[in-house]
Order: structure tokens, then C-alpha cells, then sequence
């Protein structure tokens, strides 16, 4: 079956417009706010918010880092292959900060409590807020929601959310694949 | 990821150099873990690992130790000074008797060589070795070999010269395995005796001479003289070995280029390297533990993914 197209290049423009707004709305000039993507997809939303939010009003003093979960994952030794760890870059202190986490899809949780996790051995957050691109709601595992959601959509376990982006995949688009499980 | 193509860390020889790579590269992410104010991360919470030195050790036993609990792993010490094994009781019944506590993982020095290959295949968990007898010590020749990496960018095609008592030596011998497989050039060097006979069917050149072998090399590794392993008389006396095989200043002033020195430690100063090359810049030897808890913490996590809950 053709996977259907959710965003379409123009759409993600205007979603990650929209949720630069909504950050802008919150954290008005950054003084005491951090970004943090999650390796090893959520940086490729977090770039391009960092991208934005300088196109859109200049602002180009963020602190931004981005955070590896590998280590603090719950499924270390349920899954056949063990994930392959990627770099933190975090050069700041995130102690009083008020952290902002930027991931891809938001599906079972998991990931966001591995990162909170993570983010607590750099020191201890004022608050931490969750962004995400597309949020498949009614599949978590945990009671964890997002503050920021770009697209909201119902999804069943065989489906697959697939975000391709220019730089990696040469054109912006969000996927929604039905995966067969027998292929 | 790829995973370990083996499940057990016995020795660099049946590694492979696909193996080494991922070592290298997870190790990158577990030294800047201990580096961070909070230097520790949950991935072995639920493991238990037991540290069996049948032998003595500081740095190794101390290395091993923070990396499992760096990774949070339970740990159990055992030094075999003051157990049972004074008692009688076999290498595999002791093992036994500690799995049969539940322990997941065992890191094990011991003065036979085999002694781990042995356990191995005799007992239902992931056996580290951390030296046996003259045989390997995989761990300290992955960070030698991962230290040379930081410190020169790359292993491939590097000149390393190991120095010293070849013959006793574990960390030559897995050296010699590693720095191959990552494509180095290795040489040998030291008076015949402490030379093995056959050392230079595993592709390795032998040099008599230490000036000449440091002119060659990009790298020099000291080894220790290891008087306890010795049964018989190999060198006049050690005076007169630190006169033909020791580092000094002067020798490496009129080298004319700047080499890395390392050593696995511990460190007879004045015997194999004087005081002020071993404290100098030149030395990376501290570097060398640095990385050996970071190695050390990869080999662990590796092996500890490939056990299925």
C-alpha cells in the first residue's frame, strides 16, 4: 500500500512556524530557556526550530544542546540489536534552566522518560516542556503528553510514522507507511 | 547497531576488527559520560557482575570496578588471597557457587593461561578476561590501542614499538592481536631472552637495539619487567638491563623527533623509564587509565546487551 502523506513540505514549514510562535509566546526572549533535541531523530525538528525562531525574529542567543538516551533506555536487552549511541553535545548548565525537549513522534512515551532521565544528570531543571513534530495519540505506554504538538494523528501499531527531511532525505514530508509485518 | 560477534571478551585474538571499531566507538560516548558532573548512567541496573582475581592487581581491579558501577551494575569482589580456593576447591565449583548467587557477568584475572577460555565453556555466564597468566589482557590492549587513537587520529599504518619483557608479558601479546587487526606496524624490542622464540610468526619484527627502535617508531609502550614471572636468571641484573633497555632523557633528546611513550603500568621508575619521562608531556600513561574505565564500560555494556532478559 502507498503511504499516505500527512505534512507535505509547505505544511511542515507552517507547523514549525507555528510552534516557533508558540515558543516565542512562552519563552519570549530565551535569556533562561535551552533547547534540547533527542538523538537521534528529534534534532532534526530541533535544527530547524533554531533555524526558524532566527528567519522569523532574529533570535539567535539560544542555548541549544542535543541529548543521547541510549544509556537510560528501558528496552537495553529486550531488543535483538542494541541501538547504536549517538554524541551529546550539551556544553551549558541546564540547572534552573528551563528546558525545552524536541523530539520527532511522540508514540509510547518511552523516549521521553529516558530523556528526562538523561536530562537530570545535567544538573536540575526548573521546568522541562515536551515539542513534538506528530504526536500518535492513544498508543502510550506512559502517562506523558506534549506541550507543544505539531499534528495530532490516530495511528494503529502496525502503522509507521516516517519524517523525511531535505537535508537527509532531499524533500520535507511526513509518511504515514502501513508496515507488513510478513515482508 | 551491529553487536559483538562474540559473547565473551576472552581474548583480541578471536575478535574481530568490525569488533574493535564498535568498542572504540561506544567507549567515545561512555568517556564523555565520565566526564560529566553526574558521571554515571542506568544501563546495567538490573546485572550483576562478580570481579575474580585469582591474581594481584590495583589499576585493572579498580578500572573494571568503576566501570560497573558507572554503569550501575551490582558488584561483587572477590580476591582468591583470602577464600576458599586456599581450602581446595576448584576453579569451576567456585565459579559455580558464585553464579549460584545469581551473578550475570564474571571479570576474572587468573595466573593460567586459558583459565578463562576454560570457564567459558563450562559455566552460564559472560566470562571478561582481565589477564590470564602470559597469555592476553584484551582490556588493557583495547585502551592502549583506543589512547593511541585519540592522541595520533587514527591506528593505520602508526609504527608502535613494545619494549621490554616480551615473554611474560599478556599486554604484548594482545597488543600485538589489536594494533594488527587496526593495521598497525609492531616491533619488539629487548635483550633475546625476554623475546619469545616464535614472536615473529605473528608477523612481528624483533630489534635488539632500543635506539634503533625508537628512531622506527611512532609510539613506544613500556613494559614492566615482571620479576615475579621469572624462574630462572634472563638478564645479568637490572642495573645492567636499564642501562641497554631503559628510557631516559637523554635518549629521547637525541632521537631528533617527538614519539608517544606509554605504559600499562604499574611502573618500576628508574628501571624500564625514568621519573622525568614518565611525569613529561610525551607520557600519555594517565590518559591510558582514563580511557581504560571508558573501554572498560563499553566491553561491559557490549557483552551485557547480548544477555536476553
Amino acid at each position: 500500500m502507498k503511504p499516505r502523506v500527512l505534512l507535505n513540505s509547505k505544511q511542515i514549514e507552517l507547523t514549525i512556524n507555528r510552534l516557533c510562535f508558540e515558543l516565542i509566546e512562552n519563552h519570549s526572549d530565551f535569556s533562561s530557556s535551552v533547547i534540547l533535541g533527542i538523538q537521534p531523530r528529534g534534532i532534526n525538528v530541533s535544527r530547524r526550530i533554531i533555524e526558524t525562531l532566527k528567519k522569523l525574529k532574529g533570535i539567535d542567543n539560544v542555548q541549544y544542546g542535543e541529548l543521547d538516551i541510549t544509556f537510560y533506555r528501558d528496552d537495553f536487552r529486550r531488543r535483538d540489536i542494541p541501538l547504536e549511541a549517538t554524541s551529546t553535545k550539551i556544553d551549558f548548565l541546564i540547572e534552573d534552566k528551563n528546558v525545552i525537549l524536541v523530539d520527532d513522534v511522540l508514540y509510547t512515551g518511552r523516549t521521553t522518560r529516558a530523556a528526562l532521565d538523561a536530562l537530570l544528570d545535567f544538573g536540575r531543571p526548573n521546568s522541562v516542556e515536551f515539542l513534538v513534530l506528530i504526536d500518535r495519540r492513544f498508543s502510550r505506554d506512559l502517562p506523558i503528553q506534549a506541550n507543544y504538538v505539531g499534528k495530532t494523528i490516530d495511528s494503529i501499531d502496525s502503522e509507521k510514522v516516517i519524517v523525511n527531511w531535505k537535508e537527509l532525505h532531499n524533500k520535507d514530508q511526513v509518511l504515514l507507511n502501513n508496515v507488513d509485518k510478513k515482508a | 547497531m551491529s553487536s559483538l560477534s562474540v559473547n565473551h571478551l576472552l581474548g583480541i585474538k578471536n575478535i574481530s576488527k568490525e569488533d574493535i571499531d564498535l568498542i572504540f566507538a561506544t567507549a567515545d560516548n561512555f568517556k564523555a559520560v565520565i566526564n560529566r558532573p553526574i558521571k554515571k548512567v542506568p544501563s546495567l541496573r538490573d546485572l550483576t557482575i562478580a570481579n575474580l582475581f585469582f591474581e594481584n592487581s590495583t589499576r585493572t581491579r579498580l578500572s573494571f570496578e568503576l566501570a560497573e558501577k558507572r554503569l550501575s551494575a551490582d558488584v561483587v569482589n572477590f580476591s582468591a588471597s583470602s577464600s576458599s580456593v586456599k581450602k581446595g576447591e576448584t576453579l569451576v565449583d567456585t565459579v559455580n557457587n558464585i553464579l549460584a548467587m545469581k551473578v550475570d557477568m564474571v571479570v576474572m584475572r587468573h595466573p593460567n593461561p586459558g583459565a578463562c577460555v576454560f570457564l567459558s565453556e563450562r559455566v552460564d555466564a559472560r566470562i571478561l578476561n582481565a589477564g590470564d597468566g602470559a597469555h592476553e589482557h584484551p582490556t588493557q590492549a583495547l585502551l592502549d590501542a583506543y589512547s593511541i587513537r585519540e592522541k595520533h587520529g587514527d591506528v593505520k599504518g602508526k609504527k608502535i614499538l613494545i619494549v621490554g619483557d616480551i615473554l611474560h608479558s599478556r599486554v604484548a601479546l594482545s597488543n600485538i592481536f589489536c594494533l594488527q587487526k587496526l593495521g598497525a606496524e609492531v616491533k619488539v624490542c629487548g635483550p633475546t631472552t625476554l623475546i619469545p622464540k616464535y614472536i615473529e610468526s605473528l608477523g612481528v619484527k624483533v630489534e635488539n637495539n632500543l635506539i634503533k627502535g625508537l628512531e622506527w617508531c611512532d609510539v613506544a609502550n613500556m613494559l614492566r619487567i615482571q620479576l615475579e614471572r621469572q624462574d630462572i636468571q634472563f638478564f645479568p641484573s637490572l642495573r645492567e638491563y636499564t642501562m641497554m633497555y631503559g628510557l631516559n632523557q637523554d635518549i629521547l633528546k637525541g632521537l631528533g623527533k617527538k614519539i608517544t611513550i606509554m605504559h600499562p603500568g604499574p611502573i618500576n621508575r628508574g628501571v624500564e623509564i625514568t621519573s622525568d619521562i614518565a611525569d613529561s608531556t610525551d607520557a600519555i600513561i594517565l590518559g591510558q587509565v582514563e580511557n581504560g574505565v571508558a573501554i572498560r564500560m563499553a566491553v561491559l555494556y557490549l557483552l551485557a546487551a547480548k544477555i536476553k532478559r
